[in-house]
């Protein structure tokens, strides 16, 4: 078991060195840098640049340098958890960022946490009860949250939350507790707001787990030992518990590596339309103002809690699963 | 019916015996062995078309879709306004419904006229309809003149308003221009967009998830970590990394061609699994052990013998991927970072909905919404459909 674990996250490393290859190229393609649009921002408005701070700026982040050494300068930064300097705030990225990342874990964790809640008694209604009105209206209710934009979901739900309930959801917390350090009022006014991104993130992701767990249930229900069970008598309800279930149950932890992304992705777009406290609205900014340090070290931020959210998944599977950790299969 | 009787006949008279007077074919045993070797000898395209019709929602998923892709070829024809007309009469003007009946008297589709006042407290426009000021709608009639594709001119309509009356079914947005005739221009961009990306996503899949599959060694080991890296990025963060790139001063028709490059160059990861799993079973296939032997290249032994055969599941695959492109089309524009203005596709039109006011005042910004969840449930429905199709002898 030990063994599988230190081999899985040791495959861990070389998927990593490939993300930030692959990010830094993304925040290497634009043509120019920041300092250009900086400098030609500035002047159009009519200001002199402080010429000799940008080439000091400038020199100590490497920009004369080749990109190879910029990228081992950012990667090898990273690691010692240096993530750059920020041009558009003139604040080291680790300073700007401050709590957003946590509150971006925070969220994605509870929202897979309400993703399960919801998608396991439903697909196994959905699964043992098949063609039923009840799984028809499920099935439907799911594709529904599929088909409809998460953003949408937001602004739809943010307007019905103002009228309502008279809560305006455009944050994750109070106003006056924005740069406060952590204390008990603080978390519970996090968590009277973060229910409402939640919901509308974990939609399409619950969705979608429904209608995978349905049909690997059905897969499982349809086998030789259900029909065994059944045939000797034992109650439908232990059946399921006994056997189909503890299979379903892999498959649910396994299926963390496929909705994590997708959740991830949600999660942003959403955070942007409800100007969250959490990446979202500080990556899109700073895509566009070519803050290369700040978005490249969100892309990658982004990048590594899916991973760890994947090996996470995995050692939890084998965990539960003894073929996983005694076969081959360390790289499937 | 002539019936056996029990006495005898007459002695010289004619035996009586049974005739049936059914109806009588004599090709019809060969007729009914021909009925059962129908679907042994159909084809097996045949015997798909006959397994997917039998998914009826996925039928009409299928119909629904080819008729509103039959609508984006004569969009200009269809709207009844040009989707940049301005009316500046008529600014947030509330959707008009089409009435029948009019003081109990049926008169056709028609809508009431409006009178437009300012509300002074609120400074807001309030329409109301003038229930006198009957505007009947006309049809294949002339109205807003129009390039049609951007190159022939035109001004042919299928519904227009009435003679200097005004008809905006859907409403018009904070420019008056008319929501309905936007929603279907838009469709053009919206719904080709994800068709360009997944061919695209096709071809790189087949290609690279081909070669991987079937050469395996190093190329299979490096496609198969690059796929891990792909899959592991969240897709919005990293389409929104690569559609900040697209520069500015590209003009609308080349930011329309970058989007779609990047939709398609982020999705083929599944597609090239799919393919190369498939094609590391079929390689040990005698046949393609045949064609290797009569000196096939690897080119075509992939493309003619072994693709075809799996061909309807990448189909299927493929269409699945669609809805997903659609989708992230409109979340980019919508963020501001896909397409721009002056282009009009779905989530061009949903950025004029941004923010609580605009739903609360004019929530028939929020029309375009409607055709994106019917088209993405439709591409599910279809997709699951051809999904089931593909396999016709399970």
């Amino acid at each position: 078991m030990i063994r599988y674990i230190v081999v899985r996250t040791l495959t861990m490393i070389p998927t990593l060195v490939m993300i930030s290859i692959l990010v830094f190229l993304i925040i290497e393609l634009p043509p120019g840098d920041f300092f250009e649009s900086y400098v030609a921002e500035l002047r159009a408005l009519g200001e002199e640049a402080d010429l000799a701070e940008i080439e000091m700026l400038r020199e100590r982040y490497g920009f004369d340098q080749p990109q190879i050494l910029r990228y081992l300068h950012w990667a090898g930064g990273m690691l010692t958890g240096d993530f750059g300097y920020s041009f558009e705030y003139r604040l080291p990225v680790n300073e700007v960022v401050g709590d957003r990342l946590w509150l971006t874990i925070v969220l994605s964790v509870l929202t897979i946490l309400f993703t399960w809640a919801l998608a396991f008694p439903i697909g196994i209604y959905s699964a043992t009860h098949q063609y039923s009105y009840g799984d028809y209206g499920l099935t439907f209710l799911g594709l529904i949250g599929i088909a409809v934009p998460n953003f949408m979901l937001a602004l739809v739900m943010m307007y019905f939350a103002n009228t309502w309930f008279g809560i305006s959801i455009g944050n994750l917390m109070d106003r006056q507790y924005l740069n406060e350090p952590l204390s008990w009022d603080k978390f519970t006014s996090i968590l009277s707001h973060i229910w409402i991104p939640v919901v509308i993130i974990g939609a399409a992701g619950t969705a979608g787990m429904v209608r995978r767990l349905r049909a690997n249930l059905l897969d499982e229900l349809g086998k030789q030992y259900v029909v065994t069970a059944r045939a000797k008598g034992l109650h439908p309800k232990k059946v399921l518990r006994k056997y189909p279930l503890r299979m379903a149950l892999n498959f649910f932890v396994s299926d963390i590596g496929s909705i994590l992304p997708a959740m991830i992705s949600g999660a942003e777009v959403t955070a942007i339309v409800l100007s969250l406290e959490t990446t979202g609205p500080m990556l899109i900014r700073a895509l566009q103002s070519q803050d290369m340090y700040l978005a490249g070290s969100f892309l990658m931020f982004l990048a590594f809690l899916t991973v760890i959210g994947v090996l996470i998944s995995d050692i939890a599977l084998a965990f539960l699963d003894p073929r996983i950790r005694l076969g081959a299969g360390s790289s499937k | 019916m002539t019936r056996v009787t029990d006495s005898m006949p007459e002695p010289g008279a004619p035996l009586g015996h049974f005739v049936s007077d059914l109806p009588f074919d004599p090709n019809e045993a060969e007729s009914r062995q021909n009925a059962e070797t129908r679907f042994a000898e159909a084809s097996q395209r045949q015997l798909m078309w006959w397994q997917f019709r039998k998914h009826k929602i996925a039928y009409w998923c299928g119909i629904f879709l080819l008729i509103i892709y039959s609508t984006i070829v004569i969009s200009e024809f269809l709207a009844p306004y040009n989707q940049h007309t301005r009316n500046s009469d008529f600014i947030y003007s509330p959707p008009q419904p089409v009435r029948l009946f009019h003081d109990g008297q049926f008169i056709g589709p028609f809508v009431y006229g409006r009178d437009q006042t300012l509300d002074m407290e609120t400074l807001r426009r309030v329409y109301t309809d003038d229930l006198t000021d009957v505007q009947p709608l006309r049809f294949f009639c002339r109205g807003d003149g129009y390039d049609f594709w951007g190159m022939i001119p035109g001004n042919l309509h299928f519904v227009c308003p009435a003679k200097d009356g005004e008809a905006f079914l859907l409403g018009t947005d904070r420019l008056g221009r008319d929501v309905l005739s936007r929603i279907i221009y838009g469709g053009r961009v919206s719904l080709t967009i994800g068709i360009l990306g997944v061919t695209l996503s096709f071809i790189l899949g087949i290609v690279i998830g081909g070669l991987a599959g079937y050469h395996g060694g190093w190329f299979d080991a490096v496609t198969q970590r690059v796929i891990e890296v792909l899959q592991s990025i969240p897709s919005i963060p990293l389409w929104m990394a690569l559609a900040a790139i697209i520069p500015v001063t590209w003009s609308p028709i080349l930011v329309y061609m970058g989007i779609t490059v990047i939709l398609g160059l982020l999705d083929w990861t599944g597609l090239a699994r799919a393919v190369r799993s498939k094609l590391l079973s079929l390689r040990e296939e005698d046949y393609v052990l045949a064609a290797r032997l009569m000196g096939a290249g690897s080119g075509r032994i992939i493309g003619r013998h072994m693709v075809p055969g799996f061909m309807s599941h990448l189909i299927a695959t493929a269409t699945l991927a669609i809805p997903a492109m659609i989708l992230g089309e409109t979340a980019l524009s919508f963020l501001g970072i896909g397409l721009r203005p002056p282009i009009s596709s779905w989530g061009i039109l949903l950025t004029e909905a941004r923010g609580v006011n605009i739903i609360a005042l004019y929530p028939w910004l929020l029309f375009p919404v409607v055709p994106v969840i019917l088209v993405v449930l439709a591409f599910n429905f279809l997709g699951d459909g051809l999904r089931d199709a593909a396999d016709p002898y399970k």
